[in-house]
C-alpha cells in the first residue's frame, strides 16, 4: 500500500467546464507522490458553516514532470461549492492518495465507460494502460449537450465514443445504447452513477468480460476506520474508501 | 520538562490523550499520520463476542460541526481480534484498550475474559453506551440495575483496569455512573453519542438507514463538558472526558472540569493527525501556566 499523506497544496488554477463542473490544478513545493488511477483524495472544506467533513474527490490526472495534480469536480452542495470559489494562489489541504486504484492492464485493450463527473478518474487511467501497451477506448455518457466538457485531453489518449440522453451529440441514450460497448475488449473500466454503473456491469456479465467499476458512497475519514461507506459484497460489508472504490464486479452483490 | 503522565486504575498513560472507540480502526488505519508513542493510548474498534455484520447503508449523515452515525458495531468478533489483529498491533509502543460490547452480561465478561490472557491489553473500556443496536449497548447504560448487573458480570471475569463508557442519553448521568463505580468499575468515560436523526426533506426520507443515529462532533462539546463536571463531582474514580475535542484547548476545558485523561473521536475524520496538535498543545498550555504536571489542572475550575 501507498504511504499517505497530509499535504497543503496550492491551487494554480480553477477553470470552469461547463455550467456545474470546475478542474483545480493543484501544485506543492515538494515533488508529489505516487498516486495510482483510480485512487482518491480527501480534501478539507475551509470557510463554512454547514460542511464538517473532508469531500473524497477522485484523481483527473497527475503531471509529475510539472508536479502538478488534476480534480475534476462537479458542485452538487456546499462543500463543492466552496472548493468552486477557490482562486489561484489558495492553499488546500488534501489527504493522498487514499483507496485501492484501478488494477492495469497490460497490452490488450480496454474500454472506459464513464459517466458524468465520473469520467474524472478515466483519464488518468487511460494515460497509464496506454504506457502499458493497451488499446483504449472511451465511451462518456453526459445527460445534456451543457453537461459536456473539453475532451481534448481524453481524445489525446484514445479514441472517444460519446452518448447523451437528449441527442444532442453523439449517440442518443445512454452509455449502453452505444454500438462500442458491443465490441471486443479485454476489461472494461466503469466510472458514473450506480444504475449506469450497474447497465454497464451487466453487459460485461453477458459478453463475459472483466469489470472494473469505481464507487461512490457518502463517507467520513476515508482510511478505512469510521466503516461508514460500506457496500456488500460476497464477503459481506466492505469499505468503499480502504477495500475500493474499485471492486471487480464478481465482488459486488448487484 | 513538564510530566504529562496520569493514572487510570492500574493504566499508565504517558499524556492524557487517547483516540476514541470506532474513530481510529485499530491504530494502523492511521499510521501514516501519528506517532503512536506520543499518545496515550488507542481505543480500538468495539468488539463482541461473535461477529457483527452492522447496520446496512448508509450509516453516516454530516449536521453542522458533527456527523450522525448508524454503523452498527461492526466487527469481526473477538476470536478474529485475537488471532489475527491483536498481533499485528500489540507492539505499537502506546496503550491498546479494547472498547468490549454485547447484549447481555454473560457475553460482554466471556468477550473481556478472552481478553484478560492478552499480556498487551492492558485495559477494557466497557460500552454500555452504543445507541445503534437493539439489543444490548445503550439499551443496559440508560438503566441503573442493567448497567450495575453487565459491570459485575465483567469485573468477575477481567482483573485489569475497567473502563465503562457510558451514553448521555439519560435522565440523569451521575445515578448510572455511581451505579457502576459501586459495581467495580475503575473509571468511567463520557459522553457516547447523542441520539439524533437527520431527514432529506426533498425526498421526505431519514438520511441514515436505521432513521435515528449517534450524533457526534464539535456540536456535542458543551454537553460533554457539563456531564463530565457533573459525573466528576459524583464519583470518586478517574472520569475520562470525550465528545467534540477537536483541538488541545477543548482537551484542557475537560480537564479543567474533571477528566483525568481525554479521548478524541470525530475530530480524527477530518483531521488524521489531531492526537499529536492536541498532545503537543496541552504541553504548551502548562508550560505558559507554569505548571509542572499536567495532574494540576484536573478539576481545576475555579467555580465561585
Amino acid at each position: 500500500m501507498l504511504k499517505k499523506f497530509e499535504l497543503i497544496l496550492t491551487v494554480v488554477e480553477n477553470k470552469k467546464l461547463n455550467n456545474s463542473y470546475f478542474q483545480l490544478i493543484l501544485t506543492h513545493p515538494n515533488p508529489l507522490p505516487e498516486m495510482l488511477p483510480g485512487q482518491f483524495v480527501e480534501v478539507k472544506v475551509e470557510n463554512t458553516t454547514t460542511v464538517y467533513l473532508r469531500r473524497p474527490i477522485s484523481i483527473n490526472d497527475v503531471d509529475y514532470k510539472a508536479n502538478r495534480l488534476s480534480l475534476i469536480i462537479k458542485n452538487v452542495g456546499d462543500g463543492t461549492n466552496a472548493l468552486s470559489k477557490l482562486c489561484a494562489g489558495d492553499s488546500l489541504n488534501l489527504l493522498l492518495p487514499l483507496g485501492n486504484g484501478f488494477t492495469l492492464l497490460e497490452n490488450g485493450s480496454a474500454i472506459l465507460v464513464g459517466g458524468g463527473v465520473g469520467i474524472a478518474p478515466l483519464l488518468y487511467l487511460g494515460g497509464k494502460l496506454r504506457e502499458k501497451g493497451v488499446k483504449v477506448t472511451y465511451l462518456l455518457g453526459f445527460k445534456y449537450n451543457s453537461d459536456i466538457i473539453d475532451l481534448s485531453a481524453f481524445e489525446a489518449v484514445g479514441d472517444v465514443n460519446i452518448t447523451t440522453e437528449d441527442g444532442s451529440i453523439g449517440v442518443k441514450g445512454f452509455v449502453t445504447n452505444h454500438p462500442v460497448i458491443n465490441s471486443k475488449f479485454d476489461r472494461m473500466y466503469v466510472c458514473g452513477p450506480t444504475p449506469m454503473m450497474k447497465s454497464v456491469a451487466k453487459c460485461a456479465i453477458e459478453s463475459g468480460t472483466d469489470c472494473e467499476v469505481s464507487l461512490e458512497n457518502m463517507m467520513a475519514c476515508g482510511l478505512g476506520a469510521c466503516l461508514g461507506c460500506v457496500t456488500q459484497t460476497k464477503e459481506g460489508h466492505k469499505c468503499v474508501c480502504s477495500d475500493g472504490p474499485v471492486f471487480n464486479i464478481n465482488e459486488l452483490i448487484w | 520538562m513538564i510530566d504529562t503522565r496520569v493514572k487510570i486504575g492500574d493504566l499508565e498513560l504517558r499524556n492524557p490523550v487517547m483516540t476514541a472507540s470506532g474513530t481510529f480502526g485499530y491504530g494502523t488505519e492511521y499510521k501514516d499520520f501519528v506517532d503512536f508513542s506520543r499518545m496515550g493510548g488507542i481505543i480500538v474498534k468495539g468488539t463482541t463476542l461473535r461477529k457483527r455484520e452492522g447496520n446496512p447503508y448508509p450509516r453516516l449523515a454530516e449536521v453542522s460541526s458533527g456527523i450522525l452515525n448508524t454503523i452498527g458495531l461492526q466487527n469481526k468478533g473477538v476470536d478474529y481480534f485475537i488471532e489475527h489483529i491483536y498481533p499485528e498491533i500489540k507492539d505499537y509502543d502506546t496503550n491498546i484498550i479494547v472498547n468490549v460490547s454485547g447484549t447481555c452480561p454473560e457475553d460482554y465478561a466471556e468477550c473481556a475474559e478472552k481478553l484478560a490472557l492478552l499480556d498487551k491489553i492492558p485495559a477494557i473500556e466497557v460500552n454500555i453506551s452504543c445507541p445503534n443496536v437493539k439489543q444490548g449497548g445503550m439499551t443496559i447504560g440508560v438503566n441503573c440495575a442493567a448497567a450495575g448487573s453487565v459491570i459485575k458480570a465483567v469485573r468477575k471475569a477481567y482483573p485489569k483496569t475497567m473502563i465503562v463508557k457510558l451514553t448521555p442519553n439519560v435522565t440523569d448521568i451521575t445515578e448510572i455512573a455511581r451505579a457502576v463505580e459501586a459495581e467495580g468499575a475503575d473509571s468511567v468515560s463520557l459522553i457516547n453519542c447523542l441520539n439524533g436523526m437527520a431527514i432529506d426533506a426533498e425526498r421526505r426520507k431519514p438520511i441514515l438507514s436505521m432513521v435515528t443515529g449517534g450524533f457526534s462532533g464539535p456540536a456535542i462539546k458543551p454537553v460533554a463538558l457539563r456531564m463530565v463536571y457533573q459525573v466528576s463531582k459524583a464519583v470518586k474514580i478517574p472520569v475520562i472526558g470525550l465528545g467534540g475535542i477537536s483541538n488541545a484547548t477543548d482537551a484542557v476545558e475537560f480537564m479543567l472540569a474533571g477528566a483525568s485523561a481525554i479521548e478524541i473521536g470525530t475530530a480524527n475524520f477530518v483531521d488524521p493527525s489531531v492526537t499529536m496538535k492536541v498532545a503537543a498543545g496541552i504541553e504548551e498550555y502548562l508550560v505558559r501556566h507554569g505548571y509542572k504536571s499536567v495532574r494540576e489542572i484536573i478539576g481545576a475550575l475555579e467555580v465561585s
